[in-house]
Parts: C-alpha cells; structure tokens; sequence
C-alpha cells in the first residue's frame, strides 16, 4: 500500500451538464463541462454538492465514469430513500449548474503502467470506476489482459450493456444474475461464490492486479475469495459502499 | 455563490437532538458502512500482537491475552466517516492509549498507527491521550467483526473516521508529523470533522 502524493487544494467550481443519459431504468450518466477540471486518472471520484433554493446543501462523492483525458461525467444510481441521487438521476437537466471538486483518490486508480493482467469485479453500480478503467486501457491501447466478473441484479440493471457487449481485444466479460434466470441468458445466474471465482477469475500463478468494486457484502466476498485463491493482498484494490454509505 | 439547483430540497430530518451533534456536510445513519482500501485481514489471535515503536525498536509488546488483561473502558460517542455519514451513540470496549503509552518512557509528538493489510494513519500525540483515544476490541457488547475492524480498531471519535485505523497492530512514535495511508492520496493531515477537514487544504 505505497502511494504517490497528490498535493495541491481541492476547491470547489461550478459545472454545467452537457448531457444526460439514462443508462437502466434507476441509472444515469451525466456529463459535465468543468472549464477548470485539473485532469483525473481512471477509478477516481469526485464530490457534488447541490444547493436547494432555501440555501441547504448537500455533498455526496460519485466515481468518475470517464477516463484520463476524456470529459468529465459520472454514473449515478438513483437510491429511493436518497437525498442527491434521485435529483441527479431525475432531475437534472442539460444545461443545469451544479458545484463540484475533485479528483479524490489516489489508491483504487489504474494507470497503463501498472499492466496487468487485471481482474475486475463489479456488484451492481460498482462497475462505473472500473469502466473508466476499461476505457482507460482501451485509449492508451495497454494489451494488459482483462476479465470482468459482473453481478448485477436483473438483465435489465446491467449498466453499459451495449459497451461491454462491444468488447475488446483482450478483455472477457463474465456476467451473472443474482435475481433473475431469463431463458435465453447465457452468463452464470448466481451470486460470487468462491467456485464462481476459481472458474472465472485468472489464476493466481498469473499475478493479478484486480480492482473490486460493489456492496460490501460482495466486495467482502470477493477480495476474501481471491486472498484464498492465492492473490496477493496486495494487488486487491477495492471501493464499497454499504448500506446508506452512498446515499 | 453556489448555482440553486431547482426543485432540490432537504429529504432527510436529522434525529431529535443531533443537531448539535452531527458535524456539517454530514447526515445521521443507523447502518455502519464499511469502507477499507484492500481486503480485510484475518490475522488469528494467536499470532497477534500490540506494540509501541519508536525508530525502528519495539518499546514494548503485548500478546493478545496480554492486551485483554490490561484495564479496559467501556465508551459511548459519536462517530464521523469521512464519506459523510455519522453513527450517533456508538457503545465500544477497549484499552485506552494512555494506559498503552504510559506503558513506556517518550517525549514524541505525533504517532503512526499501523495495521494488518498496511494500513496507516497519522495522528498528533495530544489527540490520543487524554482519555480521546482507544484501541477497541468490543462493539455494541460483542466482539469487534473482522470487516469493521476486528480483532481490534483504534478509536479516535473526534476525528473523521479513517483515522481510527481498522486491524491496529501498533503505534509508531514520531518527532515529526508524517502522512499515512489516505493522507498521502489527499486526504487531510489532521481530519477535524467540525471543520470539514477532508482534504488537503481544507
């Protein structure tokens, strides 16, 4: 756990929406002209914060969606008994304002450099930073191998299906279901269990960097999974959000 | 000025009388997040030890049965994660760090705390003594889970969250103030959460 010092001041700018897009149902990416955004690397994320009329505010952070030197834009899952995230997702328009800083982080960020091959794990709308870092991989054109386990609840809340489907050269996908067993799918329909790991993930001869990103109960299952399938707890980067963490 | 964000409102009352207890920019949870870099270690008991450090030398160690044989406290705060949310009224049991630091002779200002996994944090001398820091091994009258930090924690409650190290193995006496973990990526050096001292330069 060694890292490279990020120095400076985060302050805050405002930032206008240049696009809205639903991604599932409950699910939206929103992309951000930030005229002063200082650049961020892939698995960062950034802070929001909205100011009502009667002058409350609120601050919440979300993964940055995009890679390095791509705009600025974040996936946001709207959670029903929120505060930001219903706004963001239901709201929120085009052309609106909104405060931002960033980038934050430092530790759950892959950067070409740090090769592979490279395990990702997603839980639900834990797949947004490691899209950044798949888009990250495919612009530098990094040959680092990539297997992406994701378990999402239903088909229909699969995020960034079209993309991933559109997959790359190196990078295999491995869905799975964990509330639904539509008769045409063809990716497993269970929860991460470590049986589902040791089919799926690479071998741990192959030292693996893998980057696990869900609720807790998944990323709990996952980074203990591979530590017992020998990876180095070192290379096991992870980001969860329990409970109301993300609220 | 901040943009208005029409249609935007506050959701979410605070509790009765949290007002007063609930930093700015944070909101009231009755859940306990788990938030942690890398996996959570599972180090047995049998293996575990509690050591005081200073320049490279072991002031002074403690085995596990060791650790619970010395006077523990049982405590009732509030607690801030840095990711904005607090847990009002959180019941912890373990040793406080001046029983662990009276335990050697020093004069160092700051301390690092170290953790299973590589964990670290910084934190100024001043802040844990005096009766403001533990190293906890109960929650809420059971022993402290693994994914919060079990076998033991520190516990430092008037400061964000991430400086109450999960999986604590030891504390490092500095001169010198020196980042940790999270620090070192950004985060602030001290983590007043009344201050809203998240990052650097706040």
């Amino acid at each position: 756990m060694e890292g490279t010092a990020v120095p400076g001041r985060l302050t805050w700018q405002v930032a206008t929406v240049t696009a809205a897009r639903s991604e599932t149902p409950s699910v939206r990416t929103i992309e951000l002209d930030v005229p002063s955004w200082p650049g961020h690397r892939a698995g960062q994320h950034l802070d929001v914060r909205l100011t009502a009329e009667d002058g409350y505010s609120a601050e919440r952070s979300y993964s940055i969606a995009s890679a390095a030197g791509e705009g600025v834009a974040i996936t946001v899952e709207r959670l029903d008994d929120g505060e930001v995230s219903p706004y963001l997702t239901d709201e929120l328009r085009a052309g609106d304002q909104l405060e931002l800083r960033g980038p934050v982080g430092g530790y759950f960020v892959w950067e070409p450099a740090d090769g592979g091959p490279l395990l990702l794990a997603a839980g639900g709308s834990g797949i947004v930073p490691l899209r950044a870092i798949l888009r990250q991989r495919e612009r530098s054109g990094s040959d680092a191998p990539v297997r992406l386990l994701y378990s999402a609840r239903t088909r229909s809340e699969v995020i960034y299906r079209d993309e991933l489907e559109t997959h790359h050269d190196g990078v295999a996908v491995v869905y799975t279901l964990t509330r639904e067993r539509p008769a045409d799918w063809a990716g497993y329909t269970r929860r991460v269990d470590r049986a589902l790991l040791a089919e799926t993930a690479w071998p741990a001869g192959k030292n693996p960097l893998a980057f696990v990103c869900g609720p807790t109960s998944f990323v709990e299952t996952v980074a203990g999974g591979l530590v017992a399938l020998g990876y180095d707890p070192g290379r096991i980067k992870t980001e969860r959000f329990g409970g109301t963490g993300g609220r | 000025m901040s943009p208005i964000s029409r249609g935007f409102r506050r959701r979410h009352a605070e509790p009765d009388g949290a007002a007063d207890r609930v930093p700015p920019g944070q909101y009231v949870t009755d859940g306990f997040p788990v938030l942690s870099a890398g996996p959570t270690p599972h180090t047995p008991l049998a293996e575990w030890s509690f050591s005081v450090r200073q320049g490279g030398g072991t002031l002074k160690s403690w085995s596990w049965q060791e650790f619970q044989d010395l006077p523990t406290e049982t405590v009732t705060v509030d607690i801030h994660c840095v990711t904005r949310w607090s847990k009002l009224g959180t019941e912890w049991r373990g040793v406080s760090v001046d029983t662990l630091l009276g335990a050697v002779g020093h004069d160092a200002g700051y301390i690092m705390a170290f953790s299973d996994g590589g964990y670290t944090t910084n934190l100024p001398l001043a802040d844990v003594m005096g009766g403001k820091a533990w190293v906890a091994f109960g929650y809420g009258g059971a022993p402290l889970e693994p994914e919060h930090g079990g076998p033991a924690r520190l516990l430092v409650p008037h400061l964000y969250f991430w400086k109450s190290a999960k999986w604590v193995r030891g504390l490092e006496l500095m001169d010198e103030d020196q980042p940790g973990f999270w620090e070192t990526y950004g985060y602030h050096m001290y983590g007043d959460p009344w201050k809203e001292q998240r990052y650097q330069g706040d």
